[in-house]
């Protein structure tokens, strides 16, 4: 299921984040890379270079938005202001799809520019799904929604954290991008089969898929994209791409930054996955 | 327990200020108990408790708003030191909390909020204050929008007492310590990264380099702009500081020069001068196609 409603029914290969420290490599060498994956706060701004480097990219490569403070899952409306400049955005990368978190992170306006996890309610479900399609019914453009890392539970969850998963974009009728590397940070803090999980989700509603490096502590798992993808990450992501298919795939490395050709390098070892799959 | 009373329970804990030691507080200033909040929100497991699964987003909370606080404000930070800068950071953040999706405005308040907390500046205050707007008008030159350049033709076509629009990522400043080479001695050791991830994994320690000698008192008037998406300062006259100003705020060509104090010059040498600075601020793209 490569191609679907929820990514554009493009076919995008592995791609890697579009960070500022390859942006010299990238905009001299011209590496073949099949997408970047932008943060679009980095670039929601009025001009300058954030823009300039982005539109050089643009010339050359497909680029996929992806966000980090739009936060579905907060009580409070979306941020009009926000939207606005997204939808700007949007129309300047013409991005096939845009995701953002599955979580909350603002109070009355304020934000704590963290992604905090929901308690798995139905009245959470209900008012985040409501939110979502919100969002893509002013942007005009897929919107799919990530699965978090996260280090808490609430006493108040009444379902697991993927049949919320489940719940929220059946109910906003949207796709997911499945976060594998967060699914087994969660499994390690919150002891459960990161396979269950992978089997559980709608393989059908699954655009795009990340993957990325954590560290750990001698309590708990910290998502920090600052390491190469391990072994049971990989074996996530293989389970996944043989439920779903081939599948848009994308390396998070965003602290500790390696040069592009290691970044790059990490991120094609998806295609051995890919490839077996094809070849089964 | 409802999804709203859930996330202002868990935000005003994560809002909390960390101990000495970078931990949770037991209670809030106003004394409620932190570890009780945690219990009726979150579950332990078997290796943490509610209170130290909570404390983790907030020390996230914290190394995440002062992280970005000190690489917008290096000059500020090189001026007062870190502990200083710390202590400062926390009580501004506090007060002024992100009010914005993207962390590029964290700093939007500082100036204002310095001018009424000078006692975190002690000795130091004109020269901090001076480096907080220098600072935070490099980081609006940096992204804000350049409209089209007005021509020679627009120029030559507005009349006899033409209005001149600034490009909205020209700012000027009048500043009372020459702190634009200070910043950028400063700067020059900072390296740009951007945050992006879901974890700050400890507070960013900051190595130990000899700070730049600090500015002595010298006025200076600066333009703070964008060329070719790099910013710059450039130090202006101060006649021709006041010839921009009034052209900033809205007032005509003969309204601006004579916004300037020309004592000492003849009518000659003053037309000279504003001449030059016209073709210079033209050349340079300054002025924009006005509506």
């Amino acid at each position: 299921m490569p191609a679907n409603r929820f990514n554009g029914f493009t076919e995008y290969g592995v791609g890697i984040g579009l960070r500022i420290p390859h942006y010299n490599h990238i905009l001299e060498k011209k590496p073949v890379v099949d997408w970047f994956e932008i943060i679009s706060e980095n670039f929601m701004v009025d001009g300058g270079r954030p823009l300039h480097v982005l539109d050089q990219i643009l010339e050359q490569y497909r680029v996929v938005q992806h966000g980090v403070s739009m936060y579905f899952g907060s009580v409070e409306p979306l941020n009009r202001e926000h939207l606005r400049r997204l939808k700007a955005l949007v129309r300047r990368t013409n991005t096939p799809w845009l995701s953002d978190h599955l979580c909350w992170g603002s109070v009355d306006g304020t934000y704590s520019h963290d992604l905090l996890p929901m308690p798995y309610t139905f009245e959470a479900a209900a008012k985040t799904a409501q939110k979502i399609c919100e969002a893509r019914d002013f942007l005009e453009v897929p919107v799919v929604v990530e699965n978090v890392s996260s280090y808490a539970e609430f006493h108040a969850s009444e379902m697991t954290e993927w049949e919320f998963l489940n719940e929220v974009v059946e109910r906003a009728d949207c796709g997911i991008l499945l976060d594998v590397n967060n699914i087994y940070v969660s499994s390690r803090n919150h002891s459960f089969d990161p396979l269950q999980y992978v089997n559980s989700v709608p393989h059908e509603r699954i655009a795009q898929i990340h993957i990325a490096g954590h560290s750990k502590f001698q309590k708990y798992i910290l998502d920090t994209h600052d390491h190469p993808v391990i072994d049971p990450v990989w074996k996530l992501y293989e389970r996944a791409i043989e439920r779903i298919g081939p599948t848009a795939t994308l390396l998070e490395w965003d602290d500790h930054i390696p040069s592009f050709d290691e970044v790059h390098g990490e991120a094609l070892k998806a295609n051995r996955y890919v490839r077996e799959k094809v070849m089964a | 327990m409802d999804l709203d009373t859930i996330q202002r329970a868990m935000f005003d804990a994560v809002r909390q200020p960390l101990t000495a030691s970078e931990g949770m507080r037991q209670r809030t200033k106003d004394g409620r108990s932190l570890r009780k909040v945690a219990d009726e929100i979150i579950k332990p497991n078997d290796r943490l408790s509610s209170f130290e699964r909570l404390e983790i987003y907030n020390r996230q909370y914290w190394f995440r708003i002062l992280s970005a606080l000190g690489e917008d404000f290096p000059g500020l930070r090189a001026i007062i030191g870190n502990r200083r800068f710390g202590k400062l950071a926390i009580a501004y953040l506090s007060d002024c909390p992100s009010h914005s999706f993207t962390l590029r405005n964290l700093g939007s308040r500082l100036e204002q909020w310095l001018r009424a907390h000078s006692e975190y500046l002690a000795d130091v205050e004109e020269l901090a204050l001076d480096t907080v707007r220098l600072e935070w008008a490099e980081i609006e030159a940096f992204d804000e929008a350049a409209k089209p350049r007005m021509t020679a033709d627009d120029m030559s076509s507005g009349g006899d007492d033409p209005k001149f629009e600034l490009q909205p990522h020209v700012r000027l400043l009048d500043l009372r310590y020459a702190v634009d080479d200070f910043v950028i001695s400063v700067r020059r050791r900072e390296e740009e990264v951007d945050i992006v991830s879901n974890a700050v994994m400890e507070r960013a320690t900051r190595s130990r380099v000899r700070r730049p000698a600090l500015p002595k008192p010298e006025r200076i008037f600066l333009a703070v702009h964008r060329s070719d998406n790099s910013v710059y300062f450039k130090r202006l006259d101060r006649e021709a500081f006041a010839v921009l100003c009034a052209l900033r705020d809205g007032k005509s060509l003969s309204e601006a020069v004579d916004a300037a104090d020309w004592s000492g010059r003849s009518i000659e040498q003053a037309s000279a001068e504003v001449q030059a600075w016209f073709a210079y601020w033209a050349a340079q793209g300054w002025f924009c196609k006005t509506a």
